[in-house]
């Protein structure tokens, strides 16, 4: 579906009263501070990833706030628990923006996370910035998507695969809309390339009993496996596999959602010699990312590892505050227009901007798991991708057009 | 892999699985036979015994010291249960229902508990070499099949608890106490029976047997917070199935159940095979309202 | 229940929530919305559980098939002709499944939200208790229900959205529910569909019916040998909790404009209890006052400290059911009156308590008891 302001008039005249309101309210109150929501899951299944965004993105605001803060004020973020459960996160939006008057939100995780809090969003006219890797297939003016398309970590990977001269590849993920949507988008893209999709297997999120697939992967035969399993279900796919003589060193294993700290998490002899995909390691070797590590370690203890979603969300809050800038405006409408004219940025996870369909492009890197729980990075995206939220392959004929 | 290999090593799988459930349930069983209480905190009685599995490697080592966790585990969760009884359930005995939310809460602490001591990431368990290896079968009509040691050693665990605790109910001075209260409490109590004493021992016992699962299972999967609360919902299914109140039709249930799932997963997705289990036990039900075995009773209702 | 003497006191109670819009802020009247939905569920919740005494882990299901059966209709009302929903396209499908089809009809969506949960419900409370398997045995039947139904629905992402469940809707009946107006009629028609509702359960507790219920509760087998069936009137009453708690999974769906199977789980589910239990099980206007103040507890608590709710809820399980089994709305039965439970906590009561007597240790009002 795509959306367009015009065919929702509404939207703009509401716009620009809200405009002129809030640059009313800039000039009489100079120094109050803004406000802007973060909102991640504190607690619940989803905390243990989502803790450390947040904790990124409190260090990005503070960045802004020893330089100055933003036409003149400091920010001030107002932190919420989603609790790992969409309705809740609807909820907290809605708190954030109704409430809070937030001038923006940095926040959610899962699909269902942004797929309930895009109606608040839509609704209240703000602008959500949303940090993590996802399915695509969505188009709304009131999200900034930072985190990967499918075009930019996904299929990057197969391409790796492909150039590796792996023909077999076996799809692998937890039962929810990522792991299918991916792996439809895949295999429309193995066969397109003349591979061989060796077997399909779903687990329900949070399932620990491996037995039945690993039966079926034994008798597919594959040469590699594409895995988007979550969580603590990786745990057990692995020392599982491990137990029937199958390791990572045997059967390689592609990992979509296993960055540093899962891997640190797993115990790295696990997961040694597996693969990942990702936006940024904490390996990448840049100026910037070495501060970044150093600040965030000061921060929030010196063994900490970092990864992408929460590089993501830093970034989000670093662009957040160019675009208001660039805009001389709070105003999410004037921000996120902004946001997408500014000029591509050196940072952390290399040279960025975000692309007028309000998606991020960035380079993809793929990596291999060493002993230490960090990634050896092996290949890397000939330049920054365009994001492309419909594949075209899959999804013909549908793009995705903001205004 | 032909056929037959693959078979039976979901067969394999199946009963694999089952050992575990019947570890989980089995304290359940005993509880409910005896005491009539539910105990929905019996689930972190297996986290609790996972934890306690890995705390215990921090400090034993080597080949042995995967053994010293299973004690460690049991007596941990054992104690844990005891004073679960004490100070919980002990006051709602005759109050099933009651007694079934008041755990849940108790159940719902211990997992903040373990959430706020060891993270929300779950903990890792490294299995002793020994037991990181697998038989597997390179020729004839099994060729292919693959027999990790984690899942026999947790089959001959489950069978040897299963029968140390049919033997000392049947023949210890314990035992026959036990079976005294649960045969009729009132006569046992008159008779002299510290009936509390025995029911808080089976309460203890029972958790002791679910510390011990929660060990087993930390060989193959992680060790996290909501580890028990996974886990609980299918040891219920196997007490319906088998009967709350024995050993035997617990330890059938948990093989049904088990075997039942290992055979729907590998035709079927992963998640059809919970709403067919679901099925399963209700159509069972309409046979064998009571359970697979059921004691003879005049009483009219039991549960 | 609804005493002569009450009904100024209700009246008034009616009165201040139709006026809330005007005295609380537009965050807090859209939460008020939604947990007074919820106090819908609770209501039933009562019934099935207070006076019938069946424990229902379950709700969360038919919460959720209510709400499903809305937001499917929802969806498809929100697309331009031809199109079918989002989630369907980039699951690979190309045409809508026929069991949807119907829903385009906004009144086929509201007759099957009441009847889908109701439907399912009977049939699985007839297939337990006409084998006379009941008590904890359908506690954990239940449970295990909300854990095989919220995994089939996200394992089955072509035909409900998966595990983002349903989103994104536009209008219903021809309003926008996006409009400030919408928002403040749907509440007043959650508050005039609670207050029905809770004329309704008010009226049925004293009937025949209810006394009927309150008998099966506290002795099955003695109703049996005085020649009645006890099971239409259980299967009854629990397809009757799952119809309001349908009719408050629709209205919820309204309010937050999403329904995702987090909400229908075995944990949610086991919430659901709680806000019956703080209220009163056995007190219609307990579990409206339980549910509020639970979940504007649980609103204000995971604010402030995130990490507390579970402890906290935690507590309230072990509380309610030790100290205080009558609820709030029995806290005065209890203190006039010692909880006999406590009169010999370490004597076992008679062997056979029957097969249900959970609930009767407390009546919070004395004409209840038969």
């Amino acid at each position: 579906m795509i959306r367009s302001l015009n065919a929702n008039p509404s939207w703009r005249h509401a716009a620009s009263v809200a405009c002129a309101a809030v640059s009313l309210a800039a000039l009489a109150s100079a120094a109050e501070p803004v406000k802007v929501g973060v909102l991640q899951s504190l607690t619940g299944t989803m905390a243990i990833s989502e803790v450390t965004v947040k904790n990124a993105e409190i260090l990005a605001i503070d960045e802004i706030n020893a330089s100055g803060g933003v036409l003149g004020r400091k920010l001030q973020p107002v932190v919420e628990d989603g609790a790992s459960d969409p309705a809740m996160f609807s909820q907290k939006a809605q708190k954030l923006i109704q409430q809070d008057k937030v001038v923006t939100v940095f926040g959610g995780w899962t699909s269902a996370s942004r797929k309930a809090m895009l109606p608040v969003f839509e609704r209240f006219h703000n602008l959500l910035w949303y940090p993590v890797q996802f399915e695509g297939n969505e188009c709304s003016p009131n999200i900034m998507y930072s985190g990967a398309q499918p075009n930019q970590q996904i299929l990057p990977a197969l391409d790796w695969a492909k150039e590796k001269g792996y023909k077999r590849i076996f799809l692998l993920g937890s039962d929810y809309v990522f792991p299918r949507t991916a792996n439809l988008i895949l295999k429309k893209h193995i066969v397109h390339d003349g591979l061989t999709v060796a077997g399909e297997e779903y687990v329900p999120l949070g399932g620990t009993d491996f037995s039945a697939v690993i039966t079926k992967i034994r008798q597919a035969h594959p040469e590699i496996i594409f895995n988007t399993l979550n969580g603590d279900s990786n745990v057990s796919f692995f020392k599982q596999m491990a137990a029937t003589g199958m390791p990572p060193s045997k059967l390689p294993v592609m990992s979509f959602s296993i960055a540093e700290p899962e891997a640190q998490a797993m115990g790295p002899s696990l997961v040694a010699g597996s693969y990942a995909a990702w936006n940024y390691f904490q390996t990448l070797n840049n100026a910037l990312n070495k501060k970044f590590i150093a600040a965030y370690r000061a921060r929030f203890g010196a063994n900490s590892v970092v990864d992408d979603p929460m590089v993501h969300g830093y970034v989000d809050v670093l662009i957040w505050a160019a675009a208001v800038k660039k805009a001389g405006s709070l105003d999410p409408n004037a921000v996120r227009k902004a946001a997408v004219q500014l000029a591509a940025i050196d940072s952390v996870m290399g040279s960025i901007k975000f692309a007028p369909n309000q998606s991020l492009v960035q380079t993809a890197f793929v990596g291999q798991l060493d002993s230490a729980g960090m990634f050896k990075i092996l290949w890397q995206s000939k330049q920054p991708l365009m994001p492309e939220p419909y594949d075209a392959l899959a999804f013909p004929g549908k793009t995705c057009v903001i205004r | 892999m032909g056929d037959s290999a693959v078979l039976l090593g979901q067969l394999f799988n199946g009963v694999s699985v089952a050992s575990i459930l019947l570890l989980a349930a089995m304290g359940l069983v005993l509880s409910f036979g005896l005491m009539h209480v539910i105990n929905m905190a019996h689930g972190e009685m297996l986290m609790v015994g996972g934890y306690l599995s890995f705390l215990t490697l921090k400090f034993v080592h080597g080949p042995a010291a995967f053994l010293a966790c299973l004690l460690v585990a049991f007596a941990g969760a054992a104690l844990l249960g005891a004073l679960l009884e004490l100070s919980v359930v002990r006051w709602l005995y005759g109050r099933p229902l009651d007694t079934l939310l008041a755990t849940w809460g108790v159940s719902l602490i211990l997992q903040q508990a373990a959430r706020s001591i060891f993270g929300p990431i779950g903990v890792e368990l490294t299995a002793p070499a020994w037991l990181n290896r697998s038989f597997s079968f390179t020729q004839g009509w099994l060729a292919g099949v693959q027999l990790p040691y984690i899942r026999v050693f947790i089959i001959v665990l489950s069978a040897a608890v299963l029968g140390s605790v049919a033997l000392f109910i049947g023949r210890s001075q314990w035992g026959m106490l036990l079976r005294a209260v649960h045969q009729d409490r009132e006569m046992a109590e008159s008779l002299g029976v510290n009936t509390r004493l025995v029911d808080l021992l089976v309460f203890a016992l029972g958790s002791g047997v679910a510390g011990l699962a929660g060990s087993a299972l930390a060989l193959i999967s992680p060790v996290t917070p909501t580890v028990g609360q996974s886990f609980i919902v299918y040891a219920f299914l196997v007490t319906i199935v088998g009967g709350l109140g024995s050993l035997l039709g617990t330890a059938l249930a948990a093989l049904l159940v088990g075997i039942f799932s290992a055979a729907v997963q590998i035709n079927f997705s992963l998640s059809t095979a919970d709403v067919l289990l679901l099925l399963m036990v209700v159509a069972l039900i309409q046979f064998r309202p009571r359970g697979l075995i059921t004691r003879n009773s005049r009483s009219l209702s039991e549960a | 229940m609804l005493k002569h003497a009450q009904f100024p006191l209700y009246a008034l109670a009616l009165a201040l929530f139709a006026f809330a819009p005007e005295l609380v802020s537009p965050y807090h009247l859209s939460l008020l919305g939604r947990f007074l939905a919820f106090a819908i569920l609770a209501l039933g919740l009562t019934l099935v559980w207070g006076y019938g005494g069946i424990l229902s882990l379950g709700q969360g299901v038919f919460f959720g098939l209510g709400g499903y059966c809305l937001a499917m209709h929802l969806k498809l009302a929100a697309l331009p002709p031809g199109e079918i929903p989002d989630f369907m396209q980039w699951s690979g499908l190309t045409q809508l499944p026929w069991f949807w089809a119907p829903f385009r009809n906004p009144y086929f969506a509201l007759a099957a939200l009441f009847l889908v949960p109701a439907l399912l419900a009977a049939g699985l409370a007839w297939l337990v208790f006409h084998r006379r398997v009941g008590g904890v045995y359908f506690a954990l039947i239940t449970q295990a229900l909300a854990l095989a139904l919220s995994t089939f629905v996200i394992s089955q992402q072509p035909y409900t959205g998966g595990f983002n469940g349903l989103t994104d809707f536009s209008s219903f009946l021809g309003f926008t529910l996006t409009d400030p107006s919408t928002q403040r009629l749907l509440y007043w028609l959650t508050l005039a569909v609670l207050a029905l509702a809770f004329a309704f359960c008010s009226w049925l507790v004293r009937s025949n019916f209810g006394k009927l219920l309150t008998a099966i509760r506290d002795g099955e087998n003695r109703v049996r040998f005085l020649g009645y069936n006890p099971t239409p009137y259980k299967v009854a009453v629990f397809a009757l909790g799952a119809l309001l708690a349908g009719l408050a999974g629709a209205l919820f769906t309204l309010h937050v404009g999403v329904i995702s199977p987090a909400l229908i789980g075995v944990v949610p589910s086991i919430e659901m209890i709680i806000w019956v239990a703080v209220g009163g099980r056995a007190s219609l206007a307990g579990a409206v006052l339980g549910t509020l103040i639970v979940n504007f507890g649980k609103d204000w608590i995971s604010s402030a400290m995130p990490d507390l709710w579970l402890i906290v809820m935690g507590l309230l399980f072990i509380l309610v059911v030790t100290a205080l089994p009558g609820g709030l709305t029995g806290l005065g039965a209890s203190l006039r009156r010692p909880v006999p439970a406590f009169r010999f906590p370490f004597r076992f009561p008679e062997r056979k308590p029957s097969s249900a007597p959970t609930v009767s240790i407390v009546a919070p009002e004395a004409e209840d008891l038969p």
